[in-house]
């Protein structure tokens, strides 16, 4: 994954540089209104500025009013470059996914080549050890072990097969082992990520709710400015103050909110490409927005709060029982055990003093033994080994306790009191038992991700409710949920279980996120505000939700969460600094506007600007590169400190709205001592 | 310390100190609750209601709401224009004034009907009795009117979803017989008592030491004084407003006036944070009216007790203050905090002439009515505020990563349209019609007092305060003309009811929403530190607009006097 941190690229920033200019096309610029007010302000710079040539009296000089229009035109190409540059990275950022299944022959099922371009959906192509896959889609036949790390970076080999959740294979991964049929599930140039990339190119690019809101501010905010400079020309004119045509043009962009209004296409582009930096590609800007307004987060239990599965932590022999006979029946039975579980009661026993001993034990039972392994049923709930005339069974306490029962033997009440003490502590117990008497517990416990709580902590703190789903027992459950510090639970959750959380919790107005990938999430993927599918899970659960997660991590969502806030917050800021400097902006322009005609107001030149001509270069050469300035901040977004909503909004307003008033001031006034040497 | 200067801390802090239960009894009176008043006025009410077939139980939307306001202001609307133009032919006359001029009775009427109370007339001869008891029956029902639909937003965010938003009629009623009538009643009394003329005899006559025979307006003034500030009406019995000796007697009745005229404003917040159950957002917006209130207030006051270099340089005693056009009774202090107080408060009665306050104080009585809600007027002051909450919520909403919410209401691009429409529309008449009036002398220089600065700040004023629906004038311009009657006339009506519209749809589509639960991540809207956005929202949006044209009026003749 091309996951490079620099903000400008020499290519990238040609290509925007091009892109700045082509943006400058009217059409363009009307889907902004406040920079396309800045627009027709440039262009009646131009027209004013010849017209000084041809002898236009009382307007300044052509070096002047050129001046103005110069940097009124590089207004507009900053906040040009600003979107052009966001636009340029996400789409590098798509190209590097998408350059990896570009042209791959495609093998079909008779046997004939055709080029992955000709791909249709529904049509089947076969992949062996070796291919790389052609096209996104979905196997039908066979079982394949597939590398995913040019599209994860996770080295390790997934295993995809067809039926059940795991079918789904993406273009560009490579098949280590095994043959496959998959069966194309998108037409070309359909996929989810050519839907992003045309997002982020600005084709299919729709503003969000939140943005139309926005804009809808700052006409407004650029309307009143509108009024106040047309309507200080009859008071001027009261005043015997004449004013030119540059210091009206200049008054009115300084005062109109330039600094948010050209940064905000390259905020929202900027969004999306976070996501997909993440490795999460977003099927609109929209997804993203309300991914910060989530109030609700549904995790699965497995492989998001606690490591993959089980594993067995402690051997509790029944009264009387040697602890050694125990661990040997223990690992006995579990010898051909393939499950997580079993492995770990194996690993466990290599962990504990005796485990010399039990090997040299082992060893030579096995090695003159020809045992009989018993697999696991859902009806015996218990597994084991039969050699000569033993019998050993493992499984849950139940199960072991009618196999005792029933061959007349009595089940012992400590090992009874030790299982439910086990799963009192969020653990699994299981009970060993050999020749129909009990030997013991073993207890297998979750194993909670290390630095999950501190997570859930910064959750909490967003004021984000966590909850999780499992197919535990509610006492278990509820153990590991405490011990996680997640907020709430699901127990024995069935996949219509998660949909009426989902629905219940939207009933009373909150926004739910969830990930999923099976086609049994598929509809709560759907239902909740948020869904945000596994790439490995299947085609429904991906159509379904409205993000797709390339890495498979169900911890994505905290992530998307975030990089959801970071958007509205930096929407947020940015407009505040925005209006905020309007203030250091009056205090340069209007004095200079009126101390010619009336020389008291002279006295409201607080920054002590050289001249009028200098003043009102400064504004606007402060205004115009604040723009570049701030484009790192643009798309690097704002960050988020889970500090709590008022204490976010003090820090917030002491940076970005006291900021705002006092950074002007000494802007203008710097620029003002560097300009007054050519003036 | 000063005994003037004490005398307004008093002043303000009886109003507070009243404001607090008075706002609990009013969220008890729009709650439907029993109040003291229901054995006097339920029958009465009862009865009118019968006759005109209203049903107050009934339910109505906001849209409802707002057709009704509309209706009942229409025809107070004519029914004035029809008794202005005929007064002269009709009883109670005894003074024999003529009737009105069609644009000055427009203008009047208007001007009435929407709490404004510009008065292009003097009313010893511009009206009769039967006139003067129209307008303050229009007094009663325009404070009414604002209050009613200050309700409406208020029951929007008392249930947690609501299309239906009480009865128009009945918030209606209920505001003018159980609060503007009582305080009223026992304003006029102290007012009778301390020297208000009430009668409906005509002018009398005295013979002054010289031997002139000097004739004396009077007539049922203590009736009309009290509703003309509770009601933040400001509409004066007299020319010259609560600066007239039978308007306003004495040190006492000017207090009473003063604390008059805060009361219901103040109130109308508290009772708003009672009528939903949370009291500190009521903190929040009386803490951030008054820290505004505060900030135009006592430079004001300052500048008036400094009195005017310009006289000081002449050699004369400047130590009472600046004295030009202030009453001797009520003194520099109390007349440069009267000054701030009417035009935050739409109120716009005066007790000194605004056109002699020094420089500074006329640029805060603008900002004043620019800003036009720290306090605001009966009811629709709070509906102002609520704008720039909006406005506030949106912004601030965004700096802490949510998209905005207000009270468990997702605020969206249709709120924020008419937000940014009300917020506008403000600056937007001020402007254009100071712009029009500076453009076009030849309708307006004659009627200016003073040229130069000062007289922009004449013509900025009038607009400011027709457009605040403040009422008060700088005095210093002849404002009955066809151009002035009918210009702040158009002025009056638009910004009388599109602010008060907006914030109602605004609250009526919000009640619609679903209620998001409040949580960590959410913005707290009642705490000091929204309350600091909020004022920084009202400081950009509603104070730099104007700073060019106040360059220009005030803040030149500031620094050319200084």
């Amino acid at each position: 994954m091309n996951n490079n941190t620099s903000l400008f690229q020499k290519d990238m920033v040609q290509q925007a540089l091009t892109q700045s200019f082509l943006k400058l096309n009217p059409k363009t610029m009307f889907r902004n209104p406040v920079m396309f007010t800045v627009w027709i302000g440039t262009l009646v710079m131009l027209i004013v500025s010849f017209w000084t040539l041809t002898g236009a009296q009382g307007q300044g000089s052509f070096g002047y009013n050129f001046t103005v229009f110069i940097i009124l035109l590089l207004t507009l190409l900053f906040a040009n470059f600003a979107e052009a540059i966001a636009e340029a990275r996400g789409k590098a950022q798509a190209d590097s996914l998408r350059k990896t299944r570009e042209e791959t022959p495609a093998k079909l099922e008779n046997g004939k080549m055709i080029s992955s371009a000709q791909l249709q959906k529904g049509d089947t192509f076969v992949c062996e050890a070796g291919d790389i896959i052609p096209s996104d889609g979905e196997i039908v036949k066979g079982l394949a072990t597939i590398d995913e790390s040019a599209i994860t970076g996770e080295s390790a080999p997934v295993i995809r097969e067809a039926g059940g959740d795991k079918s789904s294979v993406t273009g560009g991964t490579k098949v280590l082992s095994d043959r496959i049929v998959v069966k194309v599930t998108t037409q070309p140039g359909e996929s989810f990520l050519d839907k992003m990339i045309a997002l982020v190119e600005g084709a299919a690019r729709q503003k969000t709710p939140n943005e139309i809101a926005l804009t809808i501010l700052l006409a407004g905010f650029t309307l009143v400015f509108i009024i106040v400079c047309v309507t200080l020309k009859p008071f001027a004119d009261y005043a015997n103050v004449s004013i030119t045509i540059a210091s009206f043009i200049s008054l009115f962009i300084c005062l109109i909110p330039t600094t948010i209004g050209g940064l905000l296409s390259a905020i929202g582009i900027a969004g999306m490409d976070r996501a997909l930096r993440a490795n999460v590609i977003t099927k609109s800007g929209k997804a993203v927005e309300t991914a910060g307004d989530i109030d609700v987060l549904l995790l699965d239990k497995t492989g998001t709060i606690t490591i993959g599965n089980r594993k067995a932590t402690n051997f509790y022999p029944a009264g009387g029982i040697d602890e050694k006979r125990l661990i040997k029946a223990a690992v006995l039975s579990s010898m051909s055990d393939e499950t997580p579980e079993g492995k770990s009661i194996i690993e466990l026993s290599e962990k504990l003093d005796v485990k010399s001993e039990i090997k040299r034990d082992l060893s030579l039972l096995t090695s003159h033994i020809s045992p009989n392994f018993v697999k696991f049923t859902a009806e015996t709930r218990s597994s084991g080994i039969d050699y000569e005339s033993t019998r050993i069974r493992k499984g849950a306490a139940d199960a072991i306790k009618n196999i005792v029962i029933e061959a007349g033997n009595t089940f012992p009440i400590e090992v009874g009191e030790s299982v439910k003490a086990i799963a009192q502590n969020g653990g699994t117990p299981l009970v060993v038992s050999e020749n129909e008497i009990v030997l013991g517990v073993i207890e297998l416990q979750d194993i909670i991700k290390p630095g999950i709580q501190e997570r859930f902590e910064r959750l909490r703190k967003m004021g984000i409710k966590t909850v999780m789903v499992t197919g535990d027992n509610p006492l278990t459950a509820k153990f590991i949920a405490e011990k996680a510090g997640v907020d709430d639970f699901i127990a024995e959750a069935k996949p219509e279980d998660k949909m009426n959380y989902i629905k219940k919790e939207q009933s009373e107005g909150r926004l739910v996120a969830m990930m999923g990938d099976g086609t049994n999430d598929a509809p709560a993927l759907a239902q909740a505000d948020v869904g945000v599918a596994m790439n490995s899970g299947t085609q429904a659960a991906k159509e379904a939700g409205n993000m797709v997660d390339l890495d498979n991590d169900p911890t994505k969502l905290i992530e998307i969460v975030e990089i959801g806030k970071q958007l509205l917050m930096t929407r947020g800021t940015l407009t505040t600094f925005s209006i905020a400097n309007d203030v250091a902006k009056y205090f340069a322009i209007i004095p200079a506007l009126f101390i010619t005609a009336i020389p008291a107001l002279q006295r409201l030149n607080i920054m002590n600007l050289n001249s009028p001509e200098t003043a009102i270069l400064a504004a606007v050469i402060f205004n115009a590169i604040i723009i570049p300035l701030l484009i790192p901040l643009a798309l690097k977004g704002v960050a988020y400190k889970p500090i709590g909503a008022s204490a976010l909004l003090r820090r917030n307003l002491l940076i970005f709205g006291l900021g705002g008033v006092l950074v002007p001031f000494l802007g203008i006034k710097l620029i003002d001592m560097a300009i007054s040497v050519f003036f | 310390m000063n005994t003037e200067v004490l005398g307004i801390i008093v002043m303000f802090t009886l109003s507070i100190l009243l404001a607090i239960p008075l706002g609990k009894y009013i969220a008890r009176v729009y709650g439907g609750e029993k109040t003291l008043l229901d054995p006097v006025f339920n029958p009465v009410e009862r009865f009118f209601y019968k006759i005109s077939g209203i049903k107050p139980q009934t339910e109505m939307n906001w849209k409802q709401h707002m057709v009704a306001l509309l209706t009942i202001n229409m025809i107070w609307f004519l029914l004035g224009m029809l008794i202005l133009m005929t007064q002269g032919n009709l009883p109670l006359n005894p003074d024999k004034n003529a009737s009105m001029s069609a644009d000055l009775a427009f203008n009047t009427v208007i001007s009435f009907v929407v709490n404004c109370n510009l008065q292009h007339y003097s009313g010893e001869s511009g009206l009769s009795y039967l006139g003067q008891y129209w307008l303050m029956f229009l007094q009663f029902v325009s404070a009414g009117t604002g209050m009613a639909a200050a309700v409406v937003v208020f029951r929007a965010f008392r249930d947690k979803s609501a299309t239906s938003l009480g009865n128009f009629y009945n918030y209606f009623v209920k505001s003018c017989t159980r609060v503007l009538l009582p305080i009223s009643f026992v304003v006029a009394i102290i007012l009778a008592f301390e020297g208000t003329p009430m009668t409906f005899e005509g002018k009398d006559t005295i013979t002054t030491l010289q031997g002139d025979n000097i004739e004396v307006s009077r007539g049922p003034a203590a009736a009309f004084v009290p509703i003309k500030h509770v009601g933040t009406n400001g509409g004066g019995f007299f020319g010259v407003n609560s600066a007239h000796p039978f308007e306003n007697p004495s040190y006492l009745s000017n207090m009473v006036e003063m604390i008059a005229q805060l009361l219901v404003p103040m109130a109308m917040i508290f009772a708003f944070g009672y009528f939903i159950r949370r009291r500190k957002l009521s903190w929040m917006i009386f803490g951030v009216m008054t820290v505004g209130f505060l900030m135009l207030a006592v430079p004001s006051i300052n500048m008036e007790m400094n009195g005017n270099p310009a006289i000081a340089a002449m050699g004369i005693d400047n130590s009472l203050g600046a004295m030009e056009g202030k009453e001797v009774r009520v003194g520099a202090p109390a007349s440069g905090f009267w000054s701030i107080v009417t035009t935050v408060i739409s109120t716009g009665s005066v007790n000194s002439m605004h056109d002699s306050s020094m420089p500074l104080s006329g640029m805060n009585e603008l900002l004043a009515m620019m800003i036009n809600s720290f306090y605001g007027g009966v009811g629709v002051g709070i509906l102002n505020f609520f704008v720039f909450i909006i406005l506030a919520v949106f912004i601030s909403g965004l700096m802490v990563g949510r998209t905005p919410e207000f009270l468990g209401k997702k605020v969206e691009a249709r709120e924020m349209k008419i937000a940014m429409i009300i917020a506008l529309l403000h600056p937007f008449l001020i402007l254009v019609g100071t712009a029009l009036a500076a453009a076009l002398p030849q309708y307006t220089m004659d009627s200016l007092n003073n040229p130069g600065f000062h007289g922009l700040s004449e013509m900025l004023y009038e607009y400011t305060s027709s457009s605040a629906n403040n009422g008060s004038g700088f005095e210093g311009l002849g404002d009955n003309t066809i151009w002035w009657n009918i210009s702040t006339g158009f002025v009056l009506i638009l910004s009388r009811f599109l602010p008060i519209i907006g914030p109602v749809a605004i609250a009526g589509l919000l009640a619609e929403k679903k209620f998001i639960p409040e949580g960590e991540g959410t913005l707290k809207t009642d705490t000091s530190t929204f309350g600091l956005m909020v004022f920084a929202v009202i400081a950009i949006v509603a104070a730099l607009a104007f700073f060019p044209v106040l360059a220009l009026g005030p803040i030149a003749e500031y620094f050319s006097l200084y």
